[in-house]
């Protein structure tokens, strides 16, 4: 099973500048999460981190009892091994051809032969599609095709841990989906705990378990991926329309005129660059292909957002119990299909504690009001000030 | 900024008070890469003897850097060793003591030029190979993915360069050492009609087998300085192709910096040590 990742109070800054302060999460074994964020938020910066690539200015990152932030050399090179990792460019090695990339960390950490390297190498490409690649180097062959060959090469030690910096940019929509598909498939296979740093909005709509967005050198959400896909939380929503309007802007600060002119032109009716209809709905997670294993982490996600179920808004205990098929009644003892949303009977088997949109993400800073501000009713959602 | 300032209330992040800049303290980044090297220097002695040894790399390299530089040293010590033998022969003729030609043109080539040669050679050819390759391969991320794989890259990649380029230096210096006592022998002989028999003889009479430890023992020096820091501007470029460019530069403007002044203070120390042969 997948290793459980514990990140907290976790500041990373470079000179003056702070990529992010006070992020606190923490990845459930074995489930998959997705870090969404605007280029620039330090998403590969917070990727780096956690394998101890970069050192934070404070905070820790705990994997099986090793902080890789403060711990020794030879320690963290023990950890890594527990790690898969694809890089933004597949960080291929240039002087070698594909299999030789792809068979080393066989060769430097395992005794196997020549022979068993060859079928596990094979195997890892097939999973790929790039079979009959072997021979290339990196150079010569295009963007999308290095990251599977990095991909192939951070699964080739059967990680516990996969870490996948934007594996979908540089890849068309087909090839995105596929590669989807891949990750979920392989969380089937090995029930690793997998991290997703993106901003594509199809792959945080339909992989992950948990999703998390960076905006502005905070952590704004981190949770089951209902409560982002519901979120009416302005830099939240925006995102995930993909729109103009919001409190994202071109650069990092968005100006009041900005904002103004903006909302002007949206009146006078010019298209503000989103896809129009409300977005905020929760489709289907992917699942895996048939013939495979049953993912063993939907289970265990399924009893920990029952537990937290009451602290969550109500959108999300909506999305969630709209999601549960009868068997799953049962288990949580709800009789009474479909459950009133919000109701405290609905709970499942976790304590009652207090309900409100403040404990859901009590790690990270309360939600902020909606967007835009001068809009009237303040949803119960998004009830504390920031 | 103030102007800039969030007004909106979704936009109400705090920034928090920004440090007032520290005054940089002036010296404090050169220190600073001075630490770094020798961090780097002690690192590579000590994962030379940590397993497994890296052989097929150091072979490779090896071969690498040799192939670099055993024509061009070889190229620039014939002309070398005659102009100190042209020099020699007539300061010599001067001085009334031609008989020692030979013998001065032997010392000034084994001891000085043939390891300053090497150094050249080592530091132009070799350690810009080496820091471009490597800063190439930092700029890409290979070196964080290999970190990442749980795999030292000091370990892998930087012991075996250094370890080859102080053998391929040790083995230029006699390299040199040969070709340019034979361009100085043919040069005093053929074009200064210079006795072969004197040339020859003179040989063991001033110079010593010392003469060519010393020699050998900077180039080894001359080795392991011009790959460490090849290797230190290598692993930490500015990021972009034109910081590999700078770190090339650097590489190779430090290590000859580095390579002269090192010269300089073993000669003095041989000198102190080793009494001159019939004094």
């Amino acid at each position: 099973m997948g290793i459980e990742v514990v990140v907290e109070g976790l500041t990373k800054s470079f000179g003056r500048r702070t990529v992010w302060r006070d992020v606190t999460l923490s990845l459930p074994p074995g489930e998959v999460s997705v870090m969404l964020g605007p280029s620039g938020t330090g998403k590969t910066v917070f990727l780096k981190t956690l394998i101890g690539l970069l050192k934070p200015d404070r905070g820790s990152v705990m994997i099986e009892g090793v902080d890789t932030a403060h711990c020794s050399e030879r320690q963290l090179y023990q950890v890594r091994k527990r790690f898969g990792v694809l890089f933004q460019d597949g960080a291929l090695f240039g002087s070698m051809n594909l299999f030789d990339n792809i068979a080393f960390p066989l060769r430097e950490h395992t005794k196997k032969t020549e022979a068993d390297i060859r079928s596990i190498v094979g195997e890892k490409m097939e999973m790929v599609g790039l079979t009959g690649e072997e021979r290339k180097v990196p150079g010569e062959i295009s963007g999308g095709m290095r990251k599977r060959a990095g991909l192939a090469r951070a699964l080739v030690l059967d990680p516990q841990i996969i870490l996948c910096d934007e594996p979908d940019s540089g890849l068309d929509p087909v090839r995105t989906a596929y590669l989807s598909q891949l990750l979920i498939d392989l969380n089937a296979q090995i029930d690793a705990t997998i991290l997703i740093v993106t901003h594509n909005i199809q792959v945080a709509r339909t992989v992950p378990d948990n999703m998390g967005m960076l905006f502005r050198g905070d952590l704004v959400m981190f949770g089951p991926r209902e409560v982002l896909l519901t979120s009416e939380m302005p830099a939240v929503a925006q995102f995930l329309d993909g729109r103009r309007i919001g409190p994202i802007g071109m650069s990092e600060e968005k100006d009041q005129a900005t904002i103004a002119m903006e909302q002007a032109h949206m009146d006078a009716g010019h298209h503000d660059g989103g896809a129009g209809a409300d977005q905020r709905v929760v489709v289907p997670q992917l699942e895996p292909t048939p013939g495979m294993p049953v993912r063993q982490a939907v289970q265990r996600r399924k009893d920990r957002v029952m537990s937290i179920l009451h602290t969550l808004p109500p959108g999300a205990q909506q999305a969630i119990l709209a999601s549960m098929n009868s068997g799953d009644r049962d288990r949580y003892r709800m009789h009474s299909a479909p459950v009133e949303p919000a109701s405290p009977t609905a709970a499942g088997p976790g304590p009652t504690g207090p309900t409100g949109p403040e404990s859901v993400i009590k790690q990270t800073r309360p939600m902020r009001p909606p967007w835009p501000p001068a809009a009237p009713p303040a949803e119960p959602g998004s009830g504390g000030q920031g | 900024m103030t102007a800039q300032e969030p007004v909106v209330p979704g936009l109400g992040v705090k920034r928090q008070k920004e440090k007032p800049p520290r005054q940089p303290v002036p010296g404090l980044g050169a220190l600073r890469q001075t630490g770094a090297l020798f961090a780097l220097s002690a690192s590579v002695i000590r994962l030379t003897f940590k397993r497994p040894f890296q052989t097929r790399e150091l072979i490779e390299q090896f071969w690498f850097i040799a192939s670099v530089t055993i024509l061009p040293s070889a190229l620039v010590s014939i002309p070398f060793g005659a102009v100190i033998a042209l020099q020699l022969g007539s300061l010599t003729q001067q001085l009334g003591a031609e008989s020692f030609t030979g013998a001065a043109s032997v010392l000034a080539v084994v001891q000085q030029a043939s390891p300053l040669i090497v150094a050249l050679l080592i530091a132009g050819a070799g350690g810009a190979a080496i820091c471009a390759d490597i800063g190439a391969r930092t700029i890409r991320e290979e070196m964080d993915a290999m970190r990442v794989m749980g795999v030292s890259p000091i370990q892998r990649l930087i012991v075996p360069r250094v370890l080859a380029t102080m053998m391929v230096a040790l083995l230029l210096n006699g390299l040199v050492s040969v070709v340019g006592v034979l361009g100085g022998y043919f040069f005093n002989v053929f074009l200064q009609h210079g006795t072969p028999g004197a040339y020859l003889s003179s040989f063991s009479a001033l110079a010593q087998l010392p003469d060519l430890y010393i020699g050998e023992i900077k180039a080894l020096i001359f080795g392991f300085i011009a790959g460490v820091i090849a290797a230190h501007r290598g692993l930490n470029p500015k990021p972009g192709p034109k910081g590999v460019g700078e770190a090339v530069n650097q590489a190779v403007v430090i290590t000859f910096l580095l390579l002269f002044f090192v010269n300089l203070v073993l000669t003095g120390i041989y000198l102190q040590l080793v009494p001159p042969k019939g004094a």
